[in-house]
């Protein structure tokens, strides 16, 4: 496959990832506000910003500035119309190589953001919109499992989902964690911010799944064990190192690449740390740093791929490989 | 059945009530308003079709191609680039004697004109014995200089070429235009076959047709005929300016036909003068590139230098042999429209034969009496650029303004063998749907020549319709459509009715 392919496909699923996670944070923290209108919402909505690493618009700092911003604002590339835009781009480049099914699910998704405006959505209702952007992202990703073949480019499409997923969800835990666990007193009675806690499973799409395991007893530590070490939960950032791993195995495999070596230590390592460790370890150490950590292996699994797949040097290209082909 | 009016005009039933006879070669009616022996069966299932049901299949074949994504890029348009390209359902239908002679007269031109390709690129013979004019030559906006003495790969420097034939009034196919360079359309010819076959199944089945889906594995074994030798298994790819030109489905569609990679030049690269192209599993090694970028664009460092569409070094890459190129570069010095009017010169002089298709009678501004003539009669005639393709560049003198022919003057006096000048010629028509009613339209016709180790021509072609009335202009880019072409089998015989 042209590295130019495989690129424009990861860009393409990493994109929509981020609108998605982007479009549930925002609908979730709307909805916590119906239910706390006497705290400073302007500090949650800096929270939000924080964790998803993009800076606050300019003037107040509130619920419709903040969506705006983050929805429809196409100067920023974070907000939900960017995103979606580029993907689109990336999927037009290599239009050829997805099924056409998932074109069409793409471009009408692009169409339906391009035809509403912050004022149509915010009057009508926020949730409905930004729901229907959750749930046509997820009836893309069900479309590209159900037509596309499941061959190389897929795999490059299941890395950039999951790559986006394991740094944004650990971006969301940080900015958290350190927000909320400095205020706590680790006892046994209920959290002091209950709903923030929630709202962190909520923006992870996880509240249901939790509760399965641990009951609606909410903790901070089951929650960080829930969205860190979880092995089967899809949101937890373990989940998604397996499916990852899984992933550059495939392309490994599928091209019986020579020098695919550094992705595959870089995302074993990560693994087995997500397989390993204990909970209490993380909490007992810099949960911070763990985190931090987490992202930063990510950005190397991410130069890994270039490397190995996308923009290899030349010269290394040529003495390995290239003369082997020739 | 064919009542005459008061006026003498010959009326025909519906859907042929604004069907009116004129002075242009009819497809389907002979000279006295009857259908043609292979026009009668298609004739004859309208008369009994009801209005509805041709206006539904008229629908069904639009929506498979929006459905299926056979569009166009219109450029200047920002949201919505694509298009589908109008298709009307009518076929165009041409008899197999007509095919032959089609046939024989492509075979013979695109065989004198390789010659001649090969001939001003090293001997010079041509231009020696003084046939050609050699400022001519040399001064063809896309003579290329960089192609002397190089040697290529069988000596053929037009793999694949589109010529645009016309049918003149007294029935005699006519060569309007060769295009050697990368001429487009192919894919539109076998989608319109597909939806053909799909919406008129039982009219296609009892007619005869020869076949035109080979078009894919015939393009890839012309062009593995090409590939440089000494490479047993040559790896081939189709280069595309990207998806923003306005022929990159057909350039998606064809690499998908072939089953090759569809690359862009910033996928290629050249090292020690071989080309690469950059996969997850490292470089490949390329034998042959189906190019669909034209020479200025192909290679900055020998052409263009500020162009990104190409690959740097690709030019000495394929002058050291290492890559072979379809079509060659410089291949469209054969269809400048200057030396155009020398083709039938450059047939008798290769091959010492009669040309089989003749010209269309071409006025070359460059000598003084003949540019008197057509200065003289601009309102009637047409001027082309000699350079352009596309329907640019073009004015016809019976459907212009004052103001057009003024300016054409001078930029014809200014730089004459810039342009050249034609008669307006009444194009044959064919029956179309026009708002649910069957009338005549002005119609071209562009088969597809490939030439490997020997010359394939597929049964068919694309025939371009001017869909607005009256209009002789059948490009994409200036509101034409197109027709499925059907060649038949064998000669025609009457039908049952």
């Amino acid at each position: 496959m042209l590295s130019r392919v495989a690129d424009s496909l990861y860009w393409m699923s990493r994109y929509l990832e981020q609108a998605e996670h982007t479009a549930r944070l925002i609908d979730v923290q709307l909805n916590q506000m119906l239910d706390q209108a006497g705290g400073d919402t302007s500090l949650r909505w800096q929270r939000l910003l924080h964790s998803l690493r993009t800076p606050p618009p300019e003037g107040d700092v509130d619920a419709y500035s903040v969506t705006q911003a983050l929805t429809f604002d196409e100067s920023r590339t974070s907000s939900i119309a960017s995103c979606i835009a580029s993907a689109r781009e990336n999927a037009r480049q290599v239009r050829e190589q997805i099924s056409s099914e998932m074109w069409e699910q793409l471009n009408r998704l692009f169409l339906q953001v391009k035809g509403t405006s912050m004022e149509q959505m915010w009057f009508a209702e926020p949730h409905k919109f930004l729901n229907s952007m959750k749930e046509e992202i997820y009836l893309f990703q069900g479309i590209t499992d159900a037509t596309m073949s499941h061959s190389e480019g897929w795999h490059f499409i299941r890395v950039g989902r999951f790559l986006e997923r394991a740094t944004a969800t650990a971006a969301l835990l940080d900015a958290h964690f350190s927000a909320l666990l400095t205020e706590q007193t680790e006892d046994e009675s209920e959290p002091l911010d209950y709903l923030s806690w929630i709202g962190l499973l909520r923006s992870c799409a996880s509240f249901e799944a939790y509760c399965k395991v641990y009951t609606a007893v909410i903790r901070p530590a089951h929650i960080a064990e829930f969205l860190l070490l979880n092995a089967e939960a899809p949101r937890s950032i373990r989940f998604a190192c397996a499916m990852m791993q899984g992933a550059l195995q495939a392309i490994a495999k599928a091209i019986s690449a020579r020098n695919s070596g550094r992705v595959e230590r870089l995302i074993g390592r990560l693994r087995a740390s997500l397989d390993y460790y204990q909970i209490e370890e993380i909490l007992s150490g810099d949960m911070h740093e763990y985190l931090e950590s987490i992202q930063r292996q990510c950005a190397l699994i991410h130069s890994g791929l270039y490397q190995a797949y996308i923009a290899y040097p030349i010269e290394v290209a040529l003495t390995s490989r290239g003369a082997a082909q020739a | 059945m064919i009542v005459s009016d008061a006026m003498g005009q010959p009326t025909l039933p519906p859907p042929f009530s604004n069907y009116p006879l004129g002075t242009a070669f009819d497809e389907m009616l002979d000279f006295d308003g009857r259908p043609r022996l292979h026009y009668q069966e298609l004739y004859h299932r309208l008369l009994e079709m009801p209005a509805e049901t041709l206006y539904q299949r008229q629908q069904a074949a639009n929506t498979a191609f929006l459905n299926e994504g056979i569009t166009f890029t219109v450029y200047g348009d920002d949201e919505g680039t694509e298009r589908i390209w109008p298709y009307d359902l009518l076929p165009r239908i041409i008899t197999g004697e007509e095919w032959e002679t089609i046939e024989k007269g492509l075979t013979q031109r695109i065989t004198a004109l390789n010659l001649f390709l090969k001939d001003i690129y090293n001997d010079e013979r041509i231009l020696s014995d003084r046939i050609v004019p050699r400022w001519l030559v040399y001064s063809c906006r896309h003579f290329r200089r960089e192609m002397r003495g190089v040697r290529i790969p069988h000596d053929t420097y037009i793999a694949v070429d589109g010529t645009d034939l016309v049918r003149l009034p007294d029935g005699r196919f006519a060569v309007l235009e060769d295009n050697l360079r990368v001429p487009s359309g192919v894919s539109y010819m076998l989608a319109n076959r597909q939806v053909m076959k799909r919406t008129f199944p039982s009219l296609f089945g009892s007619y005869g047709v020869r076949p035109i889906d080979h078009f894919g594995q015939a393009l890839l074994r012309t062009l593995l005929a090409l590939a440089p030798a000494g490479r047993p298994e040559p790896v081939i790819v189709l280069l595309t300016p990207g998806v923003y030109n306005s022929a990159y489905f057909e350039h998606a569609f064809l690499a998908r036909q072939m089953g090759i990679e569809l690359v862009e030049g910033r996928d290629l690269l050249v090292h020690d003068n071989i080309v690469y192209m950059r996969t997850t599993a490292g470089l490949r090694r390329i034998d042959m590139i189906y190019r669909r970028i034209d020479d200025d664009y192909l290679d900055p460092l020998a052409f263009q230098p500020d162009s990104t569409l190409g690959v740097p070094g690709l030019l000495n890459a394929y002058r050291a042999g290492n890559v072979a190129l379809a079509n060659a570069i410089g291949t469209g010095v054969a269809d400048d429209k200057a030396i155009y009017a020398y083709v039938p010169t450059i047939i008798r002089y290769y091959l010492d034969e009669k040309p089989i298709l003749p010209n269309v009678e071409t006025y070359l501004l460059t000598d003084k009496a003949q540019r008197q003539y057509v200065l003289e009669h601009l309102d009637e005639l047409v001027i082309k650029a000699v350079g352009e393709a596309g329907g640019y560049g073009m004015l016809i003198g019976p459907y212009s303004t004052a103001a057009q022919r003024e300016v054409f003057r001078s930029q014809v006096i200014a730089n004459p063998r810039n342009y050249i000048a034609q008669p307006t010629l009444a194009l044959s028509r064919a029956p179309c749907i026009i708002d649910n009613q069957i009338e005549p339209r002005h119609v071209d016709l562009r088969p597809f020549v490939l030439f490997g180790e020997h010359v394939t021509i597929v049964p068919g072609g694309l025939t371009r319709v001017a869909l607005r009335r009256g209009s002789l202009v059948v490009n994409s880019s200036q509101g034409g459509g197109s027709k499925d072409t059907w060649v038949l089998v064998g000669p025609t015989a009457a039908v049952d009715q």
